[in-house]
């Protein structure tokens, strides 16, 4: 193995900062997208399902009236 | 029995064939990305001149393949929308220009972050990295232009003439180590050479540029989806749709 212990890795021989501060954004960034892609459609469902129900309710209120 | 080679160029079939191909790309990513790190981490060994800090490599040249090789398919299919005016096409180019940016973005900060130890600096202006921060500005230029536009068909029209006009720039950046010949190092890998680096590093480092490739399709597929119902949501379709998450 090439690290001895845990903390041997983390330090990733001095660069510890340089390393997983590389990885750390690189991580935040893909989770980031994949969240906004997810937000996206879900804020386009919530948007389209109240258009559905307003034109229903017209279409009820044109019939009854 | 012809081939209708044009029955997935429609916005309503395409939406069903993307949402069958995210799950295998999303399982394809999530495993290359776990044996890609555990290469680079634990299997590759120590580098006799940068210690650990070249472990950087394992993200910062996937980001900075991929930044290159999403803006050449953006090109692409910017390029197709404007020519056929198929919506489709220029749908997908909307798509990639995030995930472009963001690979784009990740390729300047972990470069950044390699820099410092090893050149002393967080950013020089060298060819390499000044082209590819001119990259980042067109994808955002891309993004910015075709939301200024409120008419999604002339935004496209419009973004496909920055894609196209931009791609000039690609090779630029590929080029710029020779070219110029400035602080950032030559190409250590390419396809005519044999590779000048040790073999676990050389995998750890192409799994992970698979991983990031896999991990795009599944995203820009997702995205596609969304801007199909968003573009089309005055169709019957989607009104079923509608009507079925219910």
């Amino acid at each position: 193995m090439i690290w001895a212990s845990w903390s041997d890795f983390f330090s990733m021989g001095g660069y510890g900062f340089y390393v997983w501060g590389s990885y750390l954004v690189a991580f935040a960034c893909i989770a980031g997208e994949i969240a906004l892609v997810f937000n996206r459609k879900r804020t386009l469902l919530k948007h389209l399902s109240l258009i559905h129900e307003s034109t229903k309710e017209e279409k009820r209120n044109e019939t009854t009236s | 029995m012809a081939i209708n080679w044009f029955n997935y160029s429609s916005p309503a079939s395409f939406y069903f064939l993307a949402g069958k191909m995210i799950p295998p790309f999303t399982i394809a990513a999530t495993i290359l990305f776990a044996v890609g790190l555990y290469i680079g981490f634990f299997v590759a060994p120590t580098d006799f001149q940068q210690g650990e800090a070249y472990r950087i490599i394992f993200i910062h040249v996937p980001a900075a393949w991929m930044s290159m090789f999403l803006y050449v398919m953006m090109a692409i299919w910017a390029g197709i929308g404007l020519a056929f005016n198929t919506r489709l096409s220029s749908m997908m180019a909307t798509a990639i220009a995030p995930t472009g940016a963001m690979f784009t973005f990740l390729a300047l900060w972990t470069g950044a972050l390699w820099g410092k130890p090893m050149w002393g600096a967080w950013w020089v202006w060298d060819a390499r990295l000044t082209s590819e921060l001119i990259l980042l500005f067109l994808y955002i230029g891309f993004m910015s232009l075709q939301a200024a536009i409120d008419d999604p068909r002339r935004a496209d029209k419009a973004g496909a003439v920055i894609a196209l006009v931009g791609v000039v720039n690609i090779p630029i950046i590929y080029f710029s180590v020779k070219w110029w010949n400035t602080l950032h190092q030559g190409a250590s890998v390419s396809i005519t050479q044999s590779p000048k680096m040790a073999t676990t590093m050389l995998t750890g480092m192409l799994i992970m540029s698979i991983a990031c490739w896999m991990y795009a399709i599944a995203v820009i597929l997702m995205r596609t989806r969304t801007i199909i119902l968003e573009r089309e949501r005055h169709t019957a379709w989607v009104g079923e749709l509608q009507g079925a998450t219910k």
